[in-house]
Parts: structure tokens; sequence; C-alpha cells
């Protein structure tokens, strides 16, 4: 193995994963002002539980939202941003191993991602 | 007398262009700022201790339920969700210093993501109330572990057979060039991955000090490449759990939008501001006010008023 193709690898995630934070930060942050200039009436209530709009609760919900230019699906968009650069972190593993030639830790990539994929499409 | 120039105990911390720079005698070496970050690079560990993710993340829940009022499921996806993103903003910080090991996180990762599903299954089995319970027991722990002191360093690099077989070793530089280190006790270390796991998905947190925990106390891995691997490996094992809480309702974007931008603008500043701060004295007061939340967290469990 070497050391600088894992060096190398390391510093190309760490990239990735600043230019997620920042794109998703972004989204997030456009959203919520969006959000505070169009939200009227009381305040919401976060005191009890009682799940979130079903509008929020999935990936096909919020991308819905967005083509109706909701700001709390861009805010939602933003989070689903988030959540997907560690998935592309561990992607990058796959795919920076395999060039390493290293086929365990590429196994073991895969198998961390199909783990991640798994609760992503798992319901309740 | 003229001022002696301070001479940095370890050059290898920072980048390498930097150490390059910090060599040749430049005026800017005297400037108080500069000396004041120098000192901080002296002792990475106590910053690292201290602005670490997981202290931050582990405060936001109990704020939220305690001062707020917000109801703890909702509390606990707005943190996980401020634990992914302080997770992957540190990462910039953290990749250039070339101590965290990619091969050891990605393979505890199968332990942490396996047990976060777990945990997050969990959140929807147990009530409110024990859930602050638990959550109370691991704010105690992590201000003990805080102002714990691990022992000193002398760590044995007796070669561990399946360690070596995983290949889970490296090396990370030092001012006498580069340290090599072989991990020892992958199957314990494995199974406390778990249950770091398990406390993230249950309770929205980083859960980083049971990581560090698991890869400096039990499988003697360098100080520096365990926090740094424990960094990365937060991001990752709180998405495993961000898709339960998804699909659950437990992430109100009104209340998420908030938190994540605070965290992520805090993590900005604080590690501006921290530069001057007296460090020992501000994990004092942290540790002091983790354990009344703690404390807090428990009564409240226990009362029956989450």
């Amino acid at each position: 193995m070497s050391y600088l193709g894992d060096q190398r690898l390391e510093i190309a995630m760490g990239r990735l994963l600043q230019i997620g934070v920042t794109v998703a930060a972004m989204v997030v942050l456009v959203g919520g002002l969006l959000y505070l200039k169009h939200s009227t009436g009381p305040l919401p209530n976060y005191q009890q539980f009682h799940g979130a709009p079903t509008a929020y609760e999935s990936v096909h919900g919020i991308l819905g939202g967005l083509g109706r230019f909701d700001s709390q699906s861009l805010i939602a968009f933003g989070i689903l941003l988030l959540i997907a650069t560690p998935i592309c972190r561990v992607i990058f593993g796959v795919v920076g191993f395999s060039l390493l030639r290293d086929r365990f830790y590429a196994a073991v990539s895969v198998t961390v991602l199909i783990i991640l994929i798994l609760s992503l499409v798992s319901r309740r | 007398m003229p001022a002696m120039p301070i001479k940095p105990r370890w050059r290898w911390y920072g980048s390498r262009r930097a150490s390059r720079r910090s060599s040749r005698s430049c005026p800017l070496n005297e400037h108080p700022f500069i000396h004041n970050i120098r000192i901080l690079h002296l002792h990475p560990g106590w910053l690292a201790r201290c602005t670490d993710g997981t202290r931050r993340g582990v405060v936001i829940v109990p704020v939220l339920c305690l001062a707020f009022k917000i109801d703890l499921h909702y509390a606990i996806g707005a943190s996980l969700v401020s634990v992914i993103a302080t997770s992957s903003g540190a990462a910039a910080a953290y990749v250039r210093e070339g101590f965290s090991n990619i091969r050891i996180g990605m393979f505890l990762e199968i332990a942490t993501t396996l047990g976060a599903l777990f945990g997050a299954y969990l959140t929807a089995k147990i009530s409110g109330n024990w859930i602050g319970v638990i959550f109370g027991v691991v704010l105690l722990y992590s201000a003990w572990a805080s102002l714990h002191k691990p022992p000193a360093e002398p760590k044995t690099t007796q070669p561990d057979s399946l360690a070596i077989r995983l290949n889970c070793r490296g090396s990370y530089p030092t001012q006498s060039g580069k340290e090599e280190y072989v991990a020892q006790h992958v199957p314990t270390g494995f199974g406390i991955m778990f249950i770091a796991g398990t406390l993230s998905g249950l309770l929205g947190i980083g859960s980083g000090a049971v990581k560090v925990l698991a890869m400096d106390q039990v499988m003697k891995l360098p100080f520096k490449v365990s926090t740094t691997t424990s960094n990365f490996m937060i991001g990752v094992t709180a998405t495993a759990s961000a898709g339960f809480y998804l699909s659950r309702g437990y992430i109100l974007p009104g209340l998420s939008m908030p938190v994540v931008l605070g965290v992520l603008a805090g993590s900005l500043v604080g590690s501006r501001v921290l530069v001057n701060a007296h460090v020992r004295t501000l994990r004092l007061v942290f540790s002091i006010v983790i354990v009344a939340l703690g404390a807090e967290m428990i009564f409240n469990g226990l009362t029956g008023r989450l």
C-alpha cells in the first residue's frame, strides 16, 4: 500500500466534504431566509411530537415541494444535501480503494454504502 | 536580551507548506497572534478535546429540550443534522494534517452504521423519558471524559495478527519522522464502535467521546489519529440514522434550519475566538454546564416531564 495514495485519497475526501457542506449550508440559508420572510400566523408548536408534515418525510415529497417553490422544502433539500455528503464520501472510498487495488477495503466501503442506502430507503 | 524565537516542539503539526514557512525565520514569527497559534499547536489535544464536534453536539438536545421546551424527538432530529454538518465542516481542517486513517475509519464504520440503525430503531420503541435518562448518563460520562486525563502515551506496538491481516495500521508524522502504529484488540474496538453507533442513532449525537475511547484506549491508536478519524466517522454514522429520522418525521425543516446554521457559524467563529481563551478554564466551565444539563435530563426523565 502506498502512503502517498492514501494521503491523496484522504485530501480528496476532505475537499468533497467541504464543498458538500458549503453548498448545503447555502441552500439551507436561502431556504431559511425565504421561510422567515413568508411565514405568518401563530408560532409552530414544537412542544408536542406530531411528526413532520408528510411532504418533508420523504425524498420524493421534498423534491416535489421544490417544484412548488416551498421554502421549507428548500431547507429540507439542503438537509438532504447534507445527508448526501457523507454518502458521497463512502462512494469515493469505493472508487478510491478500487483504484489503489485494495480489494478488501473496496468491499468494506461497499458494505458501509449498502447499510447507508438501506437506512435511506427503509420505511418506518 | 533579544527575544528568543520560540521553537515549535512539534514541527509536524500543520501542513507541510506551513512548517516550511515557519522554519524560515521571518518577522511574522514574532507577531503575538502567530505566537498564540503556535502555543495552541503545541497542545493540539487540548483544543481538539474542547472544540470537538462531540462536545458541542451533546449540548444541543438538552438545551433545546430544557430551555426551549421542544419535544425530545424534534430536538434529536435537529441535533443529528447539525452533527453531520459539523463533521463534514471540520474535515477540511483535519484533512491537511494527515493524521486520520481512512482504512481503520471505514472498517469501523461498518460497526457504527449498524449500531446507528439499531439505535434509530430503538428511538421509536423507547419512551422519551427513558431516552432522556440515557442522555443524562451520556452527558455525565462526557463531562468526566473531558476532565479525565488519559494515561501518558506508552503504547505497546506488539503486532496484532488480526489487525495486520485487516491492514489496520498506518503511520503518522512526528518530529522524528514517521511513526508506525498497529491497532490492538480489533474485535473489542469493533464492539465498542457498535455501542457508539447505537448511542448516536438513539440520541442524535455524534458520540465522538465513545469513538475516541474505542480507538485511543482500546485499540491503542495514537490520540491524534483517534480524534481525527473519529471526526470523519461521525458524519457517516449519523447519516445511517438520518434516513430513519426523516421518514419518522423527526427532522423539521423550520427547526433544523437555525440549529444547523447556528452550529456551523459557531464552529467557524469558535475556532477563532478560542485561540485566545484559557483552555483549562474553558473545559472546566463546559464540564460544569454539561453536568448540570445531565442531572436535569435525568431528573426530568425520571419524573416523566420529557
